[in-house]
C-alpha cells in the first residue's frame, strides 16, 4: 500500500522547492521575452511539483541525470541559483564556466551529474552512476528524468533492461506531459501507460498523478527505499502537463484549447498552496517564504547580468585534461 | 613464478594490460558482451581468467546493448571508476555513437571541467578474414574528428600492452583499436612496467630518403617494404603514430623535415581518412621543404567485400606502399 499521509513540514518543503521553480521560470521567461537573455528555453511550468516532490525524497549526495527541460529538477535538487543563472547567461561564474549552457547543466556538489540535450540518452549514463554506487556500497540513489517521448528511444529499452538485470539503484522518472514537441502522446506511443513498459523489464513500474504532491512524494519515497535497500530500479510515470509549449515562443496551437484550460485550472503550484493553508500553515508563513525566494531569484538574475563572460582561453581548456594548442596559430 | 614469456601475441598483450591495470587499481572495471569466464572470456578470449581473479562484479558480462554498455561506463567514470568497455567489433560501435560523441567526448568541456570521463573503449576490427561489410571497418577517422577523444592503436604486442595500460590510466576517454587479422601475431614482450605515452609517435625505423607514416597493422607492412627497398639503397623512415588523435605532429614534422618526402598509410579507406589530415598538416607547415607532394595509401572506396579475391583487392597492400614510395621519390 502506498502511504499518502505526508506531514506538514514535508509539504512545506515541497512547496518551497516548487515556488522556487515557479519564480525562476517566470523570471527566465521575462528576461528572454525582453531580450536580456538569448537562449533556447524549455519551460517546466506546470511540472514543478513532480520535481519538488521527487527531490524532497532524496539525500543531498544522491545523483540526478536530467534533460534540456531540467531547471525544475536541478533547482529541486538544490543547485545554487546564482551559478545556474550565470550558466544560462553564458558567464564565467556559471556552474560550467559558461561552457555548457542551459541544456548542459552540471553541478556535482549537489549531485547534478549530467544534463543532456539528446532525447533518451541520460538513462544509460544513470545506470553507470548506479553501478558505481552499487560497487561502492554507499547507498546512493540516482534519479534519471526524461519525458514521455524519450520512452520511445532505443536507449530507454537498453538501459531499463540493464538496470533491472543488475538491480541498480536507479529511479527512472518519466515526466509524462502528454506531448513530445508538437506530437500528442497517442500519436507516438503504442503503450497506453508508460509505466506498463516496466513489466517487460521485470521492473517495478508505477503511474502517479505527479501534480499531487502527497501522492508523488509517496511514490518517490517508496522507489528511493527500494533502491537503497538494493532491491533494484523503479520506473515512475508521473502524469503532468506543460503550460508554455515545448520551446518558449511555441504557441501550443497543437494542444486543444479545452485540454490546456483544464490543465491550467489544475495548476499544481496554487493547488499545493491551498492544501498547505488547509493544513494550518498560515498565509503569513507562505507569503514570507515566497517573498524571500522571489528576492533570491531577482538577486541571482542580477548576479548573472553583472558577471563577466569567460576568457577566450576556455576554448582550449577542458577539451582534454591538458590545454590544447591554438590551432589558428598553428595554421598561420 | 612462471618463467617470463619469450614472445606474446597481441591478444595476450591486451589481457596482460587489463590484468595489471585491475591488480593496480580497484577502480578499473570491465564491461562487455560475454567477457566473464562463465561466458567464455570474450569472443577472442581476451578477458578469460579475469573474472575468476577479480570477481564478476568487476568483470561484467552485459546484455547485448552497446548504448547501455558505453553509458554505464560513462556514468561510473563520472564518479571515479576507470571502466574498460569492450565493444566486440568496431562496426557495433555505430549504435553507441551518441554516448561516445555527445557524452563521453563532451562532458568534461560542457561541465567546465567539473567532471571527466576516464573510460577506455576497446574494440576490434580489420579486413582480410572474410567477415564482410559489417564486421571489418576501420572507423578511426570518425572519432579523430571529435574533440575530446583520444584514439590509439598498436603495431606490435609490446606497444599493445603499454598503450592499453596508458589508455586505462589516462584521464580522458580513449578508444583503443585492436586488429582482428593480427590478433594471434606474436612479438617480444615489453619490460615490466612498460608504458607507451599517449600522444607520442615512435620512429620504428630510421631513414633518410622518405618518411612512411602510419599506425597499427600497416606499420609491419611498411617495415617489410623498407627492408626490401634498403637493398636498393633507398632509405625509408617509418613513423608509427600509436596515438591517432591527437597525433604527435612534432615527430611527424621532424621526420618529414629531414626526408622531404612522405607517404601516409592506413587500412581505412583513403578518402576522408586520417591520412588527409596528416597530409594537410605537412603541407601547411613544410611546403617549402617538400621535394614531392605527400602521397596517401588506403583501402578502396567501397564497403569491405566478402569474396576473398575482392577483399584482397579492396585492402591496401605492401605493393601499394612500395608504389607510393617509388612515385614520391620520382
Ligand atoms: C535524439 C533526439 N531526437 C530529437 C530531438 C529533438 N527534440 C528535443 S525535445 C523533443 C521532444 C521530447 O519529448 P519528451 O521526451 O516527451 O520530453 P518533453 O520535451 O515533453 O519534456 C525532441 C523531439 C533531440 N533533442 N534528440
Ligand atoms: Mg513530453
Amino acid at each position: 500500500m502506498t502511504e499518502t499521509n505526508v506531514d506538514k513540514d514535508l509539504l512545506l518543503d515541497i512547496y518551497r522547492r516548487a515556488w522556487l521553480i515557479h519564480q525562476a521560470d517566470a523570471k527566465f521567461r521575462a528576461m528572454i521575452t525582453t531580450g536580456q537573455l538569448q537562449i533556447l528555453y524549455y519551460s517546466p511550468r506546470g511540472q514543478e511539483v513532480v520535481a519538488a516532490a521527487m527531490m524532497a525524497a532524496l539525500r543531498p549526495d544522491d545523483y540526478l541525470v536530467t534533460i534540456y527541460r531540467g531547471i525544475h529538477d536541478q533547482l529541486a535538487k538544490g543547485i545554487p541559483l546564482k551559478e545556474l543563472w550565470a550558466e544560462f547567461a553564458g558567464k564565467a561564474t556559471g556552474t560550467c564556466k559558461g561552457k555548457g549552457g542551459p541544456m548542459h547543466i552540471t553541478h556535482p556538489e549537489t549531485g547534478v551529474m549530467v544534463t543532456t540535450g539528446i532525447v533518451g540518452s541520460g538513462m544509460p549514463i544513470a545506470n553507470g552512476l548506479g553501478l558505481a554506487s552499487q560497487l561502492n556500497g554507499d547507498g546512493r540513489v540516482t534519479v534519471c528524468c526524461f519525458g514521455d517521448g524519450a520512452s520511445n528511444i532505443g536507449a530507454f529499452h537498453e538501459a531499463l533492461n540493464m538496470a533491472s538485470v543488475w538491480k541498480l539503484p536507479v529511479i527512472f522518472l518519466c515526466q509524462n506531459n502528454l506531448y513530445g514537441e508538437h506530437t500528442p502522446y497517442a500519436m507516438s506511443t503504442g503503450a497506453e501507460r508508460i509505466a506498463d513498459r516496466s513489466i517487460s523489464y521485470g521492473m517495478k513500474g508505477v503511474r502517479v498523478n505527479g501534480n499531487d504532491a502527497a501522492a508523488m512524494h509517496a511514490v518517490a519515497r517508496e522507489a528511493v527505499a527500494r533502491a537503497r535497500a538494493g532491491e533494484g530500479p523503479t520506473l515512475i510515470e508521473a502524469m503532468t502537463f506543460r503550460f508554455n509549449g515545448h520551446l518558449l515562443g511555441d504557441d501550443s496551437h497543437y494542444i486543444p484549447k479545452a485540454e490546456m484550460e483544464a490543465a491550467k485550472a489544475a495548476d499544481p503550484v496554487p493547488a499545493l498552496r491551498r492544501t498547505l493553508l488547509e493544513t494550518q500553515v498560515s498565509e503569513a508563513t507562505l507569503a514570507a517564504l515566497e517573498a524571500e525566494i522571489t528576492a533570491q531569484v531577482a538577486e541571482a538574475a542580477q548576479f548573472a547580468l553583472d558577471s563577466p563572460y569567460p576568457d577566450l582561453r576556455e576554448n582550449r581548456i577542458d577539451v582534454l585534461d591538458v590545454e590544447m594548442l591554438d590551432n589558428r596559430e598553428i595554421a598561420a | 613464478m612462471n618463467a617470463p614469456l619469450k614472445k606474446i601475441t597481441f591478444g595476450q598483450a591486451f589481457h596482460m594490460a587489463m590484468d595489471e591495470a585491475m591488480a593496480a587499481d580497484e577502480r578499473v572495471i570491465l564491461l562487455g558482451e560475454d567477457i566473464a569466464d562463465g561466458q567464455g572470456g570474450g569472443v577472442y578470449k581476451t578477458t578469460l581468467g579475469l573474472s575468476a581473479k577479480y570477481g564478476d562484479a568487476r568483470v561484467r558480462s552485459t546484455p547485448i546493448a552497446e548504448q547501455a554498455i558505453v553509458g554505464a561506463a560513462i556514468g561510473a567514470a563520472l564518479v571515479g571508476y576507470r571502466p574498460v568497455a569492450e565493444i566486440m567489433l568496431m562496426n557495433f560501435i555505430t549504435v553507441a555513437m551518441d554516448q561516445i560523441v555527445n557524452h563521453a567526448a563532451k562532458l568534461r568541456f560542457m561541465s567546465g571541467g567539473q567532471t571527466s570521463v576516464p573510460i577506455t573503449i576497446r574494440t576490434i576490427s580489420g579486413a582480410g578474414r572474410g567477415f564482410g561489410g559489417q564486421h571489418s571497418d576501420m572507423l578511426e577517422a570518425w572519432f579523430a574528428h571529435v574533440p575530446g577523444l583520444k584514439i590509439a592503436t598498436a603495431s606490435n604486442p609490446a606497444d599493445a600492452k603499454g598503450l592499453l595500460l596508458s589508455c586505462i590510466e589516462d584521464d580522458n576517454p580513449c578508444i583503443f583499436i585492436e586488429n582482428t587479422p593480427t590478433y594471434r601475431t606474436s612479438g617480444p614482450p615489453p619490460e615490466p612496467g612498460y608504458r607507451v605515452p599517449l600522444g607520442k609517435a615512435a620512429v620504428q625505423r630510421e631513414g633518410r630518403d622518405i618518411s612512411v607514416i602510419g599506425y597499427g597493422r600497416p606499420i609491419a607492412d611498411a617495415l617489410a617494404v623498407a627492408g626490401k627497398l634498403a637493398e636498393e639503397g633507398i632509405s625509408v623512415e617509418v613513423v608509427d603514430l600509436r596515438t591517432i588523435a591527437p597525433f604527435d605532429a612534432e615527430t611527424v614534422l621532424n621526420s618529414v623535415a629531414k626526408t622531404g618526402r612522405a607517404v601516409i598509410v592506413h587500412e581505412a579507406v583513403k578518402e576522408f581518412g586520417v591520412g588527409a589530415e596528416i597530409s594537410s598538416r605537412i603541407h601547411e607547415e613544410l611546403f617549402r621543404d617538400l621535394k614531392a607532394p605527400v602521397a596517401r595509401v588506403g583501402s578502396r572506396y567501397a564497403p569491405v567485400p566478402f569474396s576473398p579475391v575482392l577483399e584482397k583487392d579492396w585492402l591496401y597492400s605492401q605493393a601499394d606502399i612500395e608504389a607510393a614510395i617509388r612515385k614520391t621519390l620520382g
